[in-house]
C-alpha cells in the first residue's frame, strides 16, 4: 500500500513540522511496516515557473524535424522580466497557452541540469517542460500546458502542481485490511500523533428510494449490502484531472480513463471496491446468485471461466455480467463510448472472495480488499463519492434514484477483564489506559467494575477475540515498553537420549574425515532408475507432491543415495577428488490411501481423532547415508594413496554403530544399487538396519560420480531405538594372555565371519578374542578354496593358562572347523 | 694351567705381583677412555675383562700361590678389576648417551612436510548452529521437541489458526501431498511441533523445536524451497509477552554476545496475539550511530529482522486441549538458515545445500 504523505494530511491534522520519516517510524510502531520511502519530485531544483508562450515560430530543419522557436514571458522569474527564448521540439501547444517553464541553473529528474545553450542557431535559454520530463506521468507524450487559471506567469509551480510529494509504502498485513486505504492510514497517522481525523467516509448521502436501477439479492450472505447508483450524460473523454492521476499514479495505479480512474480513486481513498457497468448494456434488473452447475463467464481479462457453484455472480436478463467482487464480465465493460454508468458498491462476503479469488487464480487490487474484510458500512457513501467525481469530472447528472439492498450487520462487540492487557504484555497498563486507546482505535467502550464491554468499530472486522484488543492496547502504549523477564522453566531433563546420540553419530562420521551435506528430499522416477530399483522395490513406493517446484522431481525421496550422489557429482565436478560425505535425514513413506483427516479446532481432538491424524501420515525414519570416492589414505611424500572401498563403508558403519553401543552383524547381500558381489548388509541381532559396500559400475556412470564409489545407508533411527545407553561395565582378567595362530584352508565362498564364528565356538570359554589377519589365495591352497590365517588370544579370568591347556583350546577350535566347514589347517 | 702347588715360588709368578697388575690396570683404563664408541668399548671389554683378558688370566693363577701370599694377590687383582669394570660401566654409559644425541641428531626431519593423508570431516554449520542454539534453552531447564517433516494439514494450518480461508494461508507457499485430498502438506514451518507439543504433553511446557521447514520458493541467493527453522514455545500460568521479550533477549546475548538485545515491532501471525516481529540489535555495531551507516550487516539500520513471535492465541490452546483460562503462553520462531547468514556472512542461501565440501568444513566442528 503506497500512501502519499500529502494525501494522508488531507485527513489527519499532523503538525507541519512531523518530518516522514518520523511519521513511518511511528505507524511501524503501530503496526503498518514501512517497506519503502519515496520522494517523487525532490530530485527536482528550480527556477521552475508559469510561463505564457508570447510568440511560437515553427522552423523545419534539414534532419525532417521542425523545431518552434519560442519566446515565453517569464515575469520577474529570469531577472529581467524580458521574454525567454526557448527552443521547444514539441508543437501540442500554442501562443497564448500556460505552460511550465525550468530556466538555467534548474535540473530535473534524473539529474538533467539545464543551462543556456545554442542550438538550432538559436541561443535556448531553459525548457518548456512535458509531463513525463517533470517526473508527473509516463505516457503523456508533449508539453504540460496548464489550465487558463493556473497563475500569473513567473509563479512558482512546485506547489501548483503537487511536485514534491512522499511516498510512504507500507507492507499491510492480512489483519489491518482496514489500511489498505488512506482513509484506514491517516486514522492510523491521526492516532499515532493524537490529532484530529477528519473522515472523508462520513458524507451525507441521499436516502435510498426505488427510482434506482433494479437490484435483486438472492445470496445476502454472500453479499449482505448492494447500492447501485447512476451516472447519465457522462462525457466518456473527458480527461482525469490531474491531482487525481497524480494521486493514483503516487499510488501505484496507472490513470485510464475518467470512469476507470474515479473508481480507484474511491478504492484508495476509502478502501471500499468500487464496480463501473455501462448502464446501457445492462438489460433488466441486476441479480447476485451462487452460479450455477456449468456455467461460465468471460472476465475483463479476456479469460473464459468455468464458474464454480460457490462464486458468487452478478447477473442480469442476458445472463451471468460479472464475477461479485473480483472481476467484472466483458459483456457489460466501461468503454471509450460509455455515456451512463453503473456504480455498484457492495459488501461481500470475504471467505467467498478468498475462495473464489483462489480458484481463478485472481488477483486484483479490489480482491484483495474484499477478501480480507471491508467496512460493510460505507457502500453508500462509496457509491455517493464516485457520482460525485463523475459527474464533476465527467460532466454528467447523477439519477435521483438510489438503490439499497440489504443492510450492514451489527457491530461485534467483545468484553474482556480490564486488566487483560496488562496481564497478557506484561506491561504496567492501568484501566484508564486500556479504555482511553481502545476508543483511539473507534471502540465504543462500556466500562463495567472488573471488566469492560468494546462495540468494535465496522471497518474493524478483524478484531473478534479478546486478545485482538489486548493487542489494539499494547500497539498504543508501545511495544517498546514491554518488559524482559526471562521465565524460570521447571528443570528439564536434557537431550533425549537419542537427540544426544544422534549428535554424537555426526560428531563420530566428522571424525572419520566424513562432511555432512543436506540435501532436498525431492526426486524422480528417474533416481530410482538410476539407482537400479526393480520395480516392485519398497524404495520406488514415494510419496508424490501435487504441486513440485520441478516436474522431474515430483516425490518425496525413500532413499538418502541420489541427493548424496548428485552432491558427489557436484563435488567432483568443482575438481574435488578424495570425498568422504555423509547425510542424517529422514525419508518418507507414504501410506497411500489414508487420508489425513481435517479435525474441528473448537477442542481438542479426541484419542480416535489424534490416532487417526498420526496414522495417515507417512512413516519418515532418520536415515544415514555416506559414500567414500577417490583415496581413503591419500598418497604423499609418504608413500602410496589407498583407494577407499567397500570395506571402509563397511568400517565406518561399524563405527558409528560402536558410538551407540552396538555391534553389527554382517552379511553378503545383493540389492541395488550395490555392486551384487560387494554388498553387506547391516544387522544388530537379527534386524537389518541397511546396507554397505561397493556402488553398481551402472549406478557410478548414470550419476556421474567416480568408479568404484562406496555407499552405505542406513535405518539411524532403528539404531538409535536400539542404542545401548546404559551398557554395564566389563570384567576383565588380568593374568598373562596366551596367544596362537591358526591358518585355514576352506572354500573360496565361506564368509569370514562364519568361519571366526566356529573358531570362537570351539575354542571355548577361555577364549578372548578371534581376529583374521590374513587372507590368501594361491596355488598352495587349491582351486576354489582360500586360506584365512586368525590370531586367537586366550586367558583365564582365575590363573594363569597353561601351555596344555591352551593348545587344548585351540584344537578343539580347530577341530570343530574341520568338522563344520571342512577346514585344513595350513602348517 | 697347574693346580696347587705347594712349592710355589711367588717372586717367578710375575702376573700378579703389584706393578704387573698395575700397569695391566692401568692398560685397561687407558684402553677405556680411548674408546670413542660403543662397538670399539665392546671390544675393550673382551681384551681388557673378557675371561682372556690378561686380568682374568692373572686372577686365575691366584690359586697357585701359597696360602699366605694369596690373599694379597686376591685382593690386588680383584681392587684392579673392580676399577675396570667401574670405568667400562661409566663410560658405556657416556657413550650410549652420545649415541644417543647423534641419533637424534640424524632422525631430525622437516616438520613443514604437510600430513593430509585423510579428508576432514566436518558437521554442516546449519545442525551444529541448530544445536547451538538448542543448548541455549536446554541449560535453561526447557526441552527439545520435533515433529515429522510430511505434516498433516490441520497440525500445519487448522490448528494454529489458520482456517481454510485465511488469507494468510496463501502468504505461505505449501507444498502438497498429491492427492490434495489427502490433507498432507510438507511443513511449512515449525509450529505444527508446538501444537503436538500440546497435544502430547500437559503444562507447564518449555519446548525448542529447530527443525527443517519447506515453502515453493524458487531456489536464489535468498531463498530456498528447504530451510530451516527454530521455534520456541512456553505454556504455564501467568506467562506474558514480558517473559516473551526476556527470553528473547537472553537467547539474543547467548548466540551474539554481551549487550546484544531485541524489540519488538506489532505484526500479524494467526497463531499469535499480539502478534511482533523481533528485531536483533546488530551484533557488529551495536546500533551505535555514527558507525551504524556503513555497517554491512544490519545495512546502516542498526537492527537486524530476525523473525517472528507473539502470545499463543487462545484459539490454539482450544485446538489443542490446553485450558486457555489458566494458561498463556508464548511462541516464537527465527530462521536458522538466516542467522547463519548473518552471523557467519554466507552470501548465498545455495551455498548451504549444494554440500560443497570447502563450505562445511570451513566452519570447524562446533559453533
Ligand atoms: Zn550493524
Amino acid at each position: 500500500m503506497k500512501a502519499p504523505v500529502s494525501w494522508i494530511r488531507e485527513y489527519a491534522d499532523l503538525p507541519v513540522d512531523v518530518s516522514t520519516e518520523d511519521l513511518a517510524a511511528r505507524l511501524t510502531a503501530l503496526g503498518l511496516k514501512l517497506e519503502a520511502l519515496e520522494r517523487p519530485g525532490h530530485d527536482i531544483t528550480g527556477p521552475l515557473v508559469i510561463g505564457r508562450v508570447l510568440t511560437m515560430e515553427p522552423e523545419p530543419q534539414k534532419n525532417g524535424k521542425t523545431i518552434n522557436w519560442c519566446t515565453v514571458d517569464v515575469g520577474d522569474a529570469n531577472g529581467t522580466g524580458e521574454p525567454q527564448g526557448i527552443v521547444c521540439g514539441a508543437h501540442n501547444f500554442a501562443v497564448g497557452d500556460l505552460v511550465v517553464v525550468v530556466l538555467p541553473g534548474g535540473v530535473l529528474p534524473g539529474n538533467f541540469e539545464i543551462s543556456a545553450r545554442k542550438t538550432y542557431g538559436h541561443l535556448s535559454a531553459g525548457m518548456i517542460c512535458s509531463t513525463k520530463e517533470l517526473g508527473l506521468g509516463e505516457d503523456h507524450a508533449g508539453i504540460l500546458v496548464l489550465p487558463a487559471d493556473a497563475g500569473e506567469p513567473g509563479d512558482d509551480v512546485f506547489d501548483l502542481l503537487d511536485l514534491r510529494d512522499e511516498v510512504i509504502e507500507f507492507e499491510i498485513n492480512p489483519d489491518r485490511a482496514y489500511a489498505l486505504s488512506l482513509r484506514g492510514v491517516a486514522r492510523e497517522a491521526a492516532l499515532a500523533y493524537d490529532v484530529a481525523f477528519h473522515d472523508p467516509a462520513e458524507r451525507k448521502t441521499p436516502a435510498p428510494n426505488d427510482e434506482g436501477h433494479p437490484v435483486v439479492v438472492d445470496d445476502p450472505e454472500g453479499c449482505p449490502v448492494f447500492v447501485a447508483r447512476t451516472v447519465s450524460g457522462f462525457d466518456p473523454t473527458a480527461p482525469t484531472p490531474d491531482w487525481m492521476a497524480r494521486r493514483l499514479l503516487l499510488s501505484g495505479q496507472r490513470s485510464i480513463s475518467l470512469a476507470v480512474d474515479v473508481t480507484n480513486y474511491v478504492m484508495l481513498e476509502l478502501g471500499r471496491p468500487i464496480h463501473g457497468y455501462d448502464a446501457d448494456k445492462l438489460s433488466g434488473p441486476i441479480r447476485v446468485r451462487r452460479a450455477a452447475e456449468g456455467e461460465r463467464l468471460t472476465t475483463l481479462d479476456g479469460t473464459d471461466r468455468a464458474l464454480s457453484t460457490e462464486d458468487l455472480v452478478v447477473t442480469d436478463d442476458s445472463g451471468i455480467i460479472g464475477l461479485g467482487g473480483v472481476m467484472g464480465g466483458e459483456k457489460t465493460e466501461m468503454s471509450e463510448t460509455t455515456t451512463r454508468v453503473l456504480i455498484e458498491a457492495a459488501h461481500w462476503d470475504a471467505a467467498s472472495m478468498f475462495r473464489t479469488g483462489r480458484r481463478h487464480r485472481l488477483t486484483s487490487e479490489a480482491g484483495k480488499r474484499n477478501e480480507r474484510g471491508v467496512d460493510p458500512t460505507i457502500c453508500e457513501a462509496a457509491a455517493d463519492r464516485v457520482a460525485e467525481l463523475l459527474a464533476e469530472h465527467g460532466g454528467g447528472t447523477v439519477d435521483p434514484g438510489v438503490t439499497v439492498v440489504g443492510q450492514a450487520p451489527t457491530p461485534r462487540t467483545i468484553t474482556i477483564p480490564i486488566d487483560l492487557p496488562a496481564r497478557v504484555t506484561g506491561m504496567n497498563i492501568a484501566s484508564d489506559t486500556t479504555i482511553t486507546n481502545l476508543r483511539a482505535v473507534g471502540c465504543e467502550v462500556d466500562p463495567a467494575a472488573d471488566t469492560l464491554t468494546a462495540t468494535v468499530p465496522m471497518w474493524r472486522p478483524d478484531l473478534h477475540d479478546p486478545f485482538d484488543l489486548v493487542e489494539e492496547v499494547a500497539r498504543i502504549v508501545g511495544y517498546e515498553d514491554v518488559p524482559s523477564v526471562l521465565p524460570s522453566a521447571p528443570s528439564g531433563r536434557g537431550l533425549t537420549p537419542a537427540q544426544a546420540m544422534r549428535r554424537r553419530v555426526g560428531r563420530t562420521l566428522a571424525g572419520e574425515g566424513y562432511v555432512e551435506v543436506l540435501s532436498f528430499p525431492f526426486v524422480g522416477e528417474a533416481d530410482f532408475d538410476r539407482l537400479g530399483l526393480e520395480a516392485g522395490d519398497t524404495r520406488r513406493t514415494a510419496l508424490r507432491l501435487a504441486n513440485p517446484l520441478s516436474t522431474e522431481e515430483p516425490l518425496m525421496t525413500t532413499t538418502l543415495l541420489p541427493g548424496l550422489l548428485r552432491t558427489v557429482a557436484r563435488n567432483v565436478s568443482r575438481g574435488a577428488a578424495d570425498l568422504a560425505l555423509f547425510e542424517a535425514s529422514p525419508v518418507t513413506f507414504p501410506h497411500p490411501g489414508e487420508a489425513a483427516p481435517i479435525l474441528p479446532v473448537d477442542r481438542r481432538p479426541t484419542d480416535d481423532e489424534w490416532t487417526a491424524l498420526n496414522r495417515a501420515l507417512p512413516d519418515q525414519p532418520l536415515h544415514l547415508a555416506f559414500s567414500l570416492s577417490g583415496d581413503r589414505d591419500r598418497a604423499g611424500w609418504w608413500g602410496n594413496g589407498r583407494p577407499a572401498g567397500w570395506s571402509d563403508v563397511i568400517e565406518t558403519a561399524r563405527r558409528v554403530a560402536a558410538t551407540l553401543g552396538l555391534e553389527l552383524t554382517v552379511r553378503s547381500a545383493s540389492v541395488a544399487p550395490w555392486h551384487p558381489g560387494r554388498c553387506a548388509e547391516l544387522l544388530v541381532g537379527e534386524t537389518s538396519v541397511g546396507h554397505a559396500g561397493e556402488l553398481h559400475p551402472t549406478v557410478c556412470r548414470a550419476f556421474g560420480v567416480p568408479a568404484r564409489t562406496s555407499v552405505a545407508e542406513l535405518d539411524l533411527e532403528t539404531l538409535l531405538q536400539r542404542a545401548e545407553t546404559t551398557p554395564t561395565a566389563p570384567a576383565f582378567s588380568t593374568y598373562p594372555v596366551a596367544k596362537e595362530d591358526v591358518a585355514l584352508v576352506v572354500a573360496e565362498d565361506l564368509p569370514a565371519e562364519a568361519l571366526a564364528a566356529t573358531l570362537r565356538e570351539g575354542a571355548g570359554p577361555l577364549c578372548e578374542s578371534v581376529r583374521l589377519f590374513d587372507v590368501y589365495t594361491g596355488a598352495q591352497t587349491g582351486e576354489g578354496r582360500k586360506s584365512l590365517a586368525f590370531a586367537l588370544r586366550f586367558r583365564a579370568p582365575d590363573r594363569t593358562l597353561t601351555e596344555k591347556e591352551t593348545a587344548t583350546a585351540r584344537a578343539a577350535a580347530v577341530a570343530l572347523a574341520e568338522q563344520r566347514h571342512g577346514a585344513q589347517q595350513r602348517s | 694351567m697347574s693346580g696347587p702347588n705347594s712349592e710355589y715360588d711367588p717372586v717367578q709368578v710375575t702376573p700378579l705381583d703389584e706393578e704387573h697388575v698395575n700397569a695391566m690396570r692401568e692398560e685397561a683404563l687407558a684402553a677405556i677412555a680411548a674408546a670413542t664408541d660403543l662397538e670399539a668399548l665392546k671390544r675393550v671389554r673382551a681384551e681388557h675383562a673378557g675371561d682372556r683378558s690378561p686380568i682374568a688370566l692373572a686372577n686365575r693363577e691366584i690359586g697357585a700361590l701359597p696360602p699366605q701370599a694369596r690373599k694379597d694377590a686376591g685382593q690386588r687383582v680383584g681392587q684392579a678389576r673392580g676399577l675396570i669394570n667401574q670405568a667400562l660401566a661409566q663410560r658405556q654409559a657416556e657413550l650410549e648417551i652420545e649415541a644417543e644425541a647423534r641419533m637424534l641428531v640424524e632422525e631430525t626431519v622437516d616438520v613443514t612436510l604437510p600430513w593430509d593423508r585423510a579428508t576432514q570431516g566436518a558437521r554442516h554449520p546449519i545442525t551444529t548452529l541448530s544445536e547451538r542454539i538448542a543448548d541455549v534453552f536446554v541449560a535453561m531447564g526447557w526441552e527439545v521437541a520435533e515433529g515429522p517433516l510430511v505434516e498433516a494439514e490441520w497440525l500445519n494450518f487448522d490448528a494454529l489458526n489458520l482456517g481454510p480461508d485465511h488469507p494468510a494461508r496463501t502468504m505461505q507457499d505449501t507444498f502438497w501431498a498429491d492427492p490434495p485430498e489427502d490433507h498432507l502438506v510438507l511443513r511449512t514451518h515449525t509450529s505444527p511441533v508446538q501444537a503436538r507439543t500440546m497435544l502430547t504433553r500437559e503444562p507447564p511446557i518449555y519446548v525448542v523445536c529447530p527443525g527443517r521447514v519447506f515453502r515453493t520458493d524458487e531456489y536464489d541467493a535468498t531463498h530456498s524451497p528447504m530451510f530451516h527453522q527454530v521455534e520456541g514455545l512456553v505454556i504455564d500460568e501467568g506467562i506474558s509477552m514480558a517473559h516473551l521479550k526476556g527470553t528473547l533477549d537472553h537467547f539474543a546475548e547467548s548466540i551474539f554476545g554481551p549487550g546484544i538485545d531485541t524489540r519488538f515491532r506489532p505484526s500479524y501471525f494467526p497463531f499469535t496475539e499480539p502478534s511482533a516481529e523481533v528485531d536483533l540489535r546488530c551484533f557488529v555495531c551495536r546500533g551505535l550511530s555514527p558507525a551504524v551507516d556503513d555497517c554491512r550487516t544490519c545495512k546502516g539500520e542498526g537492527w537486524i529482522e530476525w523473525g517472528g513471535c507473539g502470545v499463543v492465541n487462545p484459539r490454539v490452546l482450544t485446538a489443542c486441549g490446553v485450558d486457555s483460562d489458566r494458561y498463556t503462553g508464548f511462541a516464537f520462531g527465527m530462521g536458522i538458515d538466516r542467522t547463519l547468514m548473518f552471523r557467519h556472512g554466507v552470501a548465498d542461501m545455495r551455498d548451504m545445500f549444494e554440500g560443497d565440501v570447502r563450505f562445511s568444513t570451513a566452519f570447524g566442528s562446533e559453533l
